[in-house]
């Protein structure tokens, strides 16, 4: 297991100085994730924030290397670069141990590489694909995917006179991923790190692929205050709408259960993506909203039960 | 020296795959390509290989993967044909832009709609501005000839760019033809061993590949790009030239048929040059000074020996077994007409569009265009600039006649 000391000992893989968001998820969740690697690290990146804040020639974030080539195929892209390791060191010309990851965001992972994403899981590659769920296209200014929360105002599904926001649920990715009986699949918040570097460590150490879903607030998207993501994150968790959960090859492990599920509106009420929500003809959508995460709280206990 | 053997096209091309002993195949499946990446399975089902196989989920990952096999550092090949090129579309330019010495066989496929399995140029015409070298099999022997070429040129560091190698779905790919192989050793030599620059899995020199690349830099890597395809005519030509000395075979940027004295000539790509090569035998058994004209390369174009092999022809047809709606002609017809802008000699210049979907070109179809070409030398005027050819009514689009 991981100590917090040591963990900060060691040089972040994605360096300072890049030009993310004040308060996004995202970078911490990376460097959480790469430190805990027991061996050096390979990285694929989707387009996204997280490649375009990262990298502009001739400079880069990246102690290691790292390729981006498109939107939809980080996936595929890590594939490629996982078999070619395999074929190198069949032929003796490598012999360390290497870890490859692809990062995706909600867009790249969700939607538009979600074939991609599942054709390389099917496939075996040794690799850990992380996404970094915002909840919406943020890198191109806030349109709506389909990770976006039912009732979410984006540029896509504005909160207007007569829609009030999005009108469709959110995908459930992370059990589509389980679907696919790879070893290991976890959903993680930045909030709590231990538990975010023990399933990366877990993750790394199995002999497939593996997946983990982390929730990233985003304060331009989400439109809430840079000081609360890691607050938000917790809350997220705290009322059940992000359940910290794993399952290894096939069990159900719910991580954290809290003491008192917070009501939704906890989480809902600082994101002005919500506001809309809050207007007293709205009051059904927040009922319903409430009851669909009660739902799918006591179907996800069940699953853990089994 | 070689071996004579009968083979398809296809399974002339995936021989000379086993013989390179590529590190990592990505590959779908597509008609009429399949066949490439079926019979390499095989190969490496065998043993015969060391390659590393990834039979992806389209044709979109089998070209990522193949981005993400190249920049890990390894010699990559792939196969498709038509719709699977048209879904690699975006990662062609990706590959080339990243410079990464990926080989594609490409097996030349009409575009839907509507749908047709048969061959014609419209998937790689298509692909002509995506940045990779293009190179045009007659047939299997050359199919694979070529395929043997295109390790070599994409990975000289003067050029550093994939290339596809295209031969005619079905004509070529699905036909039984007799070709001389070279041995494994002698393949495997002239490959040689593939040199990764800055590869990613050298972790102790981590590189970033990809990087956002904005006003300030992106023209002066768009150049490099550029140069790296001028820089690719001479390395085609010398790796040509190599090869032939090993196989006694090849030719270098196009091919000649009588041209030395021709008077009219055809322009032709691919399998339809062996249609056009009994025309010309039987026309200039008569007498007439006819001839062919079939471009080997078509990217790099190399617009300076194809106009001066054309300058002293009165008229010329350019073949088109593609079209390029709403432009003057088909695209070889453009190339040329270009290319001859400058020329001070210059032939008077027609384009037939044929073969569309497979659609057969026969013998008497090439005499008609031939004497077409007579009139126009003789009068010196033309009828129409460019046309469809073997190409029926309106009625016939009805599912009449």
């Amino acid at each position: 297991m991981a100590k917090l000391k040591d963990l900060i000992q060691k040089e972040p893989i994605m360096e300072g100085g890049h030009r993310m968001c004040l308060g996004c998820g995202a970078p911490i969740i990376v460097n959480l994730i790469l430190r805990t690697s027991d061996a050096p690290v390979v990285l694929a990146n989707a387009t996204g924030c997280l490649e375009v804040a990262s990298t502009i020639f001739p400079f880069t974030a990246w102690r290691a290397p790292w390729i981006h080539s498109a939107f939809e195929n980080a996936a595929a892209t890590a594939s490629g670069i996982e078999t070619m390791y395999r074929a190198l060191r069949k032929k003796g010309k490598i012999n360390k141990k290497i870890n490859f990851v692809a990062f995706g965001g909600d867009g790249g992972t969700y939607d538009i590489g979600f074939q991609s994403l599942s054709g390389a899981l099917e496939r075996g590659h040794r690799f850990l694909y992380v996404c970094y769920d915002n909840g919406a296209y943020m890198n191109t200014g806030v349109q709506r995917s389909s990770s976006t929360p039912f009732g979410a105002s984006t540029t896509t599904s504005p909160a207007g006179v007569v829609i009030q926001g999005k009108l469709q649920k959110r995908k459930d990715l992370t059990k589509i991923v389980v679907a696919h009986n790879i070893p290991y699949v976890a959903q993680a918040s930045p909030h709590n790190w231990l538990d975010l570097t023990k399933k990366a460590e877990k993750a790394f150490s199995v002999d497939g692929p593996s997946f983990i879903n982390v929730v990233s607030p985003c304060p331009p998207g989400w439109k809430s205050e840079a000081k609360d993501t890691i607050g938000l994150s917790k809350i997220a968790v705290d009322t059940c709408f992000w359940p910290l959960y794993e399952v290894e090859n096939g069990k159900y492990t719910i991580n954290y259960k809290p003491k008192e599920k917070l009501p939704i509106d906890a989480w809902l009420k600082p994101q002005g993506r919500f506001r809309h929500l809050f207007k007293p003809e709205n009051a059904e959508l927040l009922k319903q909203i409430q009851q669909d995460i009660d739902k799918e709280w006591e179907a996800l206990q069940r699953l853990a039960s089994l | 020296m070689g071996k004579l053997v009968a083979l398809t096209g296809n399974i002339a091309v995936a021989t000379a795959m086993r013989q390179i002993n590529p590190d990592v195949c990505a590959a779908y499946p597509i008609t009429p390509s399949t066949q490439v990446m079926e019979q390499f399975s095989e190969y490496v089902a065998d043993g015969l290989v060391d390659t590393e196989l990834i039979a992806t989920e389209s044709e979109h990952s089998a070209m990522s993967a193949c981005i993400g096999a190249a920049a890990a550092g390894g010699r990559v090949m792939t196969a498709t044909s038509s719709q699977g090129l048209a879904l690699m579309w975006e990662m062609l330019y990706i590959a080339a832009g990243m410079r990464f010495p990926i080989t594609l066989a490409c097996v030349n496929r009409a575009l839907s709609a509507p749908i047709n399995i048969h061959g014609d140029h419209s998937d790689s015409m298509g692909a002509r501005d995506s940045g990779w070298i293009q190179i045009y099999a007659e047939n299997a022997q050359e199919a694979y000839d070529n395929q043997i070429q295109t390790v070599r040129i994409a990975e000289h560091m003067d050029v550093r760019l994939p290339v596809m190698s295209c031969m005619d779905g079905f004509i070529t790919s699905h036909a039984i033809d007799s070709l001389e192989l070279l041995d494994d050793k002698t393949v495997r030599d002239f490959a040689g061993e593939y040199k990764a620059t800055h590869p990613l899995l050298d972790v102790e020199h981590p590189v970033t590949y990809g990087a956002l690349d904005l006003q300030d830099y992106f023209m002066e890597h768009k150049r490099a790009q550029a140069e790296a395809m001028k820089n690719s005519r001479k390395v085609i030509l010398d790796v040509a030239r190599e090869y032939k000395k090993l196989s006694g075979r090849g030719f270098e940027y196009f091919e000649e048929y009588y041209m030395d004295d021709a008077e009219i000539a055809i322009v032709i790509l691919s399998s339809a040059a062996g249609t056009v090569k009994v025309v010309v035998d039987a026309m200039r058994a008569k007498g007439e000074k006819v001839g062919l004209l079939r471009p080997r390369v078509f990217r790099p174009f190399p617009y300076n020996e194809l106009s001066d092999a054309l300058s002293n022809v009165k008229a010329v047809a350019i073949m088109d077994r593609a079209d390029s709606h709403g432009a003057e002609g088909g695209p070889l017809f453009m190339e040329f007409k270009s290319a001859l802008y400058n020329n001070k000699k210059q032939p008077i210049m027609i384009n037939k569009i044929f073969g569309l979907g497979g659609r057969d070109l026969m013998l008497p179809d090439i005499e008609t265009v031939y004497r077409e070409l007579r009139d126009i030398k003789n009068t010196g005027k033309i009828r129409t600039v460019s046309e469809y050819i073997t190409v029926r009514g309106e009625e016939a689009a009805y599912g009449k006649a």
